[in-house]
């Protein structure tokens, strides 16, 4: 085989690894749009608190002793990492995006609370201040709800946006006094070897990232398309309040596409740790806007569009990297963008709308 | 008339505070003032295009940051040229000259960017204007790191400072600023913005061109932030990329939500009051952008409509009675 026909295969694999793992974060966003009409931009740091959780459940003892580094110990850190960013997620929802849709309670308790928690740290320096804090905070914020301090109801999609940026930048600066702000170096987990085809040397990690990543995609696809649940989810993101209509908890719905994208997330984030091990509170940041890129450029609110999306920006990125220049990488996805957005807003899947009055 | 008489007073008192302030209130709370003062540029222009057009840009700080290297560059580089053009002048008119020239430039080179970022993403209706201002703001940080020649990750020093008439130019241009947004909101393009954010598909029923107006908006708005990058390139007279990133468009969101998304007087409000508390809490680092983070959920979430609602306090005139059918 041709030297460069082999580094050009090889380019090929580690883009179809890459997208796949941007496929995975552009998923949640692209399902959260379908059913909200939201960019979501809490979903990046969703994928940055997987990799965080997947870190500390691999380096957790208990885990260590009993299971080392083996195939089971990933699975656990894979599976324990999807299940607690899916229930971050759907807390996001429940307190930043639902208040303003369904009437809810505790909201104000539930900020108050971590603003309390964050002022008790800083004011006594000890975990008792913490607690002290949280406490007093959920206190005033219980009283204030019985006082009559309720969320305002509102239609404007611009004000769930705005609320969204402050989630994102809420647990981004979160994570840093949380986590730490200096980076961390997520363990390998899987180890790291190479096949040898020929002139051609795959390594072994990207290949089981690329595998779990489609196997995700194919159970995301029967869970949408072939259970009851699915056909619910589908029914809120055709149209929400007609689903409301015709008896589905669409609150309940609404929750569970969080959970599921969040859950995606965290494995995105958990394999792209795998191949870059460097994990930091603001590295959700980059993959975040590209896998959003990657939505668009499927159509956003269509699953297998986000799929597609993701494993063309993979690809695209890779190349221009090994064939061009690193240094604007980042700026790649962008000219993407721009470009859909002026020939093809729907994107490669999509289909166009027609607005009604 | 007398709106030039208003103006000139307007001046004559301005001159006057920058002689007394300074000495009034110490460096230190000085550069607040300055600061507070260019903060309300940006806020008021950025409410321009997020208020009163309600469309969402979240890159604010890619604008600033054009505006203060176009103008930073020009006057470095172009000082002699600019200097020897109109050397008939005394050295402080020539300082007058430099300073307006590379505010002009900063405006068109801002607006430029807003045109181009404007376009592609203010065609469609939806939020797409949120992600690729928050692209751009990124682009233009990498392109500002890589570029050697306006001191890349380092930072652009020697910037020629005239620090000396700050507090004046900063705040002539901050009663420009006020006045032409204010003007241009109680104008028919006005009008025509604020029809688009209350509902775009009446207004362009009724015959507006939503994207024309849209792109406007969104070109005046950069316009203006390049105007606030300039000054605050040649009060500092030095510029680093870490002053331009999301964080600062971030702040600027919360300023105009706290004062309330579409009011003016509100963004002044909001600009002076998260400047103040901002360095207030400088020393908390992390803490205070959680603290801010949680702010804005609050807010939008309690009270959508901020301090100020859409109201102003002021009006400019008495509005017309609304004729009786």
């Amino acid at each position: 085989m041709d030297a460069s026909v082999s580094t050009f295969l090889q380019q090929l694999i580690n883009g179809i690894s890459q997208g796949s793992a941007y496929a995975l974060i552009a998923l949640g966003y692209t399902m959260v749009y379908g059913v909200l009409g939201l960019i979501n931009f809490a979903h990046s740091d969703v994928y940055m608190f997987g990799a965080f959780m997947g870190y500390y459940t691999a380096n957790n003892r208990v885990v260590q002793a009993h299971l080392g580094t083996s195939l089971s110990a990933a699975v656990v850190v894979m599976v324990v990492a999807m299940a607690l960013s899916a229930g971050l997620g759907m807390i996001i929802e429940r307190f930043a995006y639902r208040p303003g849709r369904t009437q809810t309670r505790y909201t104000f308790a539930f900020w108050l609370g971590i603003l309390g928690a964050i002022f008790g740290n800083l004011l006594l320096h000890s975990g008792t201040g913490t607690l002290i804090g949280a406490a007093l905070g959920i206190v005033v914020g219980v009283a204030a709800e019985f006082a009559g301090v309720r969320p305002v109801r509102q239609e404007s999609r611009l004000a769930l946006l705005i609320i969204a940026i402050g989630v994102s930048l809420f647990l981004e600066n979160g994570g840093q006094i949380v986590f730490g702000a200096d980076p961390k170096f997520f363990p390998e987990i899987i180890p790291s070897t190479s096949l040898n085809f020929g002139p051609l040397s795959l390594d072994t990690q990207k290949l089981i990232v690329l595998a779990v990543a489609l196997a995700l995609m194919v159970l995301l696809n029967v869970v949408v398309n072939y259970t009851k649940t699915g056909k619910a989810m589908r029914a809120v993101s055709f149209n929400l309040n007609a689903a409301k209509l015709m008896g589905i908890n669409t609150d309940r719905i609404i929750a569970l596409t969080f959970a599921i994208g969040s859950a995606l997330a965290a494995a995105g984030g958990i394999l792209v740790s795998l191949l870059y091990p460097k994990i930091d509170p603001l590295m959700g940041v980059m993959p975040g806007l590209k896998a959003f890129v990657a939505a668009v450029l499927g159509g956003i609110g269509n699953i297998t569009g986000a799929m597609v999306g993701g494993l063309i920006l993979g690809l695209a990125e890779v190349m221009a990297v090994g064939y061009g220049s690193s240094t604007y990488r980042d700026a790649i996805a962008f000219i993407i963008l721009v470009l859909i957005l002026l020939f093809k807003p729907g994107g490669i899947m999509g289909k166009g709308t027609v607005e009604k009055v | 008339m007398k709106r030039a008489a208003l103006w000139g007073i307007m001046v004559v008192l301005l001159a006057a505070l920058q002689t007394q302030l300074g000495g009034w209130i110490g460096a230190y709370y000085y550069k607040i003032v300055i600061l507070a003062g260019i903060n309300i540029i940006l806020a008021v222009s950025l409410n321009l295009i997020n208020g009163i057009t309600g469309q969402f840009s979240i890159g604010h700080a890619g604008f600033y940051a054009v505006g203060a290297y176009t103008s930073a560059s020009l006057v470095t580089y172009g000082e002699s040229w600019i200097r020897g053009m109109v050397s008939f002048l005394p050295r402080l008119g020539q300082d007058v000259v430099l300073l307006v020239a590379g505010i002009v430039a900063a405006a068109i080179a801002a607006g430029i960017a807003g045109l181009a970022v404007g376009i592609p993403s203010l065609r469609l209706r939806g939020d797409y204007l949120a992600i690729v201002t928050l692209g751009f703001g990124e682009i233009i940080r990498v392109l500002i790191l890589n570029i050697d020649a306006i001191g890349g990750a380092r930072g652009f020093s020697n910037i020629p400072a005239m620090s000396d008439f700050f507090l004046f130019w900063v705040f002539l241009f901050v009663l420009i600023t006020v006045a032409v947004i204010r003007n241009l909101v109680e104008s028919s393009y006005g009008r025509a913005f604020i029809s688009i954010r209350d509902d775009e598909i009446a207004a362009e029923a009724m015959g507006v061109d939503t994207t024309r107006f849209k792109v406007l908006a969104f070109v005046i708005s950069s316009m203006f932030a390049g105007i606030g990058g300039s000054l605050f390139a040649h009060y500092t007279a030095y510029l680093n990329p870490s002053s331009f990133t999301f964080i600062t468009s971030f702040y600027l969101i919360i300023m105009i939500v706290v004062g309330g998304l579409g009011s003016i007087e509100g963004s002044i409000l909001g600009a002076i009051l998260i400047t103040v508390v901002l360095e207030a809490f400088r020393s908390l680092s992390e803490f205070r952008l959680v603290g801010f983070s949680i702010l804005l959920v609050l807010v939008m979430l309690y009270r959508p409509q901020g301090l100020m609602g859409a109201a102003e306090m002021f009006r400019l005139r008495r509005r017309p009675a609304v004729a009786k059918s």
